[in-house]
């Protein structure tokens, strides 16, 4: 690790501050055979718990790609990381609140569609 | 993305370097260009925008009693008379992905200083951005034609179409900006804005390539958010 750092501190900046094309390429055929995957879950028709998580596998992995390499996120200081992930988990709180949220408004559309409101 | 250096100040890696970047009394993004964290900033804003919006979605979805319409069958497509699921939106994120992929190699040959290339790519992404508007449109003419209207629809459950329509067109919306502003970088790329040092956006300071790289997570964020609607709204 020492040695490489002190190659591109000698190297001009430009060239520092770049990637080889080769991780592009890798991660944009990853990022094609994940999308075909998905669409296949949809051309098998899985159902259930099957479906639901492999379609969150494969999102989550391709959000995850495409954050971490094309966006560089992979390669950017801490600080910014931290900054811009962990408000994510505000959504997954709100998340959460809806879902509780949307099953108590079926239960009750249901209840009162059977039993009948106002009176 | 670069490892950056600053005289005088010891850039620690990790959480460490986390905190004492945080705490330095300077700059926080320690390498980072001042436009690029405001766009991640404004990324960050738009990501809350689309999760209420998918969030609501699937509130909706979840408490109607009403069956919901099944998305394989509502926007399948008729490939040589056998009808396709899904056939449209596998081409829109085939479509997308290969934008976004382009735009990714345009950022790598901008930072190098290869304007040709950086051109050449950005003008490849601006197309594969018109693309996929072009058949979004195609996508909601289909469906209106059919009756998919915000308040009604002949497949199902009433809200599908105000679902639909507010969150493939605010992702349209995105896309159709994007792909302006890929036309007008292609421009200043191509007319050499940065070599000759013409002044950048919302500023009197230089351009630099570094507006590529903003450009580009952009348009990554519009991939990235069509990656959770495809997910969520086509695939559930």
């Amino acid at each position: 690790m020492e040695n490489t750092n002190n190659i591109e501190k000698t190297d001009k900046k430009e060239e520092a501050s770049t990637h080889k094309i080769g991780i592009y390429l890798w991660i944009w055929t990853l990022l094609f055979v994940l999308s075909f995957f998905s669409y296949m879950v949809d051309w098998y028709q899985f159902q259930g718990m099957l479906r639901w998580s492999l379609i969150l596998f494969f999102m989550f992995l391709k959000a995850g790609l495409i954050m971490a390499f094309f966006m560089h996120l992979f390669w950017e200081r801490y600080a910014l990381v931290n900054v811009l992930l962990w408000p994510m988990t505000a959504i997954a709180c709100f998340i959460f609140l809806m879902a509780a949220e949307f099953q108590y408004t079926l239960f009750s559309r249901l209840f009162y569609f059977v039993v009948g409101g106002g009176a | 993305m670069s490892e950056p250096k600053i005289d005088g100040f010891e850039l620690k890696p990790g959480f460490k370097g986390m905190a004492s970047d945080t705490a330095s009394d300077q700059t926080m993004f320690k390498g980072v260009h001042w436009g690029k964290a405001m766009m991640w900033i404004f990324l960050l804003s738009d990501t809350f925008v689309f999760s209420c919006f998918l969030i609501s979605y699937m509130k909706g979805r979840g408490s109607t009693p009403v069956e919901w319409p099944n998305p394989s069958e509502v926007f399948a497509l008729e490939a040589f008379g056998v009808p396709v699921p899904l056939l449209l939106i596998a081409l829109m994120t085939f479509v997308l992905i290969t934008s976004s992929g382009t735009m990714a190699i345009a950022v790598k040959y901008g930072y190098e200083k290869n304007r040709k290339m950086c051109g050449w790519l950005l003008l490849a992404t601006a197309l594969g951005g018109l693309t996929f508007v072009g058949m979004q449109a195609y996508e909601w003419s289909k469906l209106i034609h059919e009756g998919v209207r915000p308040w009604a629809n002949p497949f199902g459950a009433a809200q599908f179409g105000s679902f639909f329509f507010m969150i493939t067109g605010f992702h349209g919306f995105h896309v159709s900006i994007g792909v302006i502003f890929l036309f007008i970088y292609t421009y200043k790329v191509f007319a050499g804005h940065y070599e000759k040092g013409k002044k950048g956006w919302f500023t009197k300071l230089k351009g630099d390539y570094v507006e590529i790289e903003i450009l580009g997570l952009y348009w990554h964020f519009v991939d990235l958010v069509w990656v959770f609607i495809f997910a969520f709204f086509y695939l559930w």
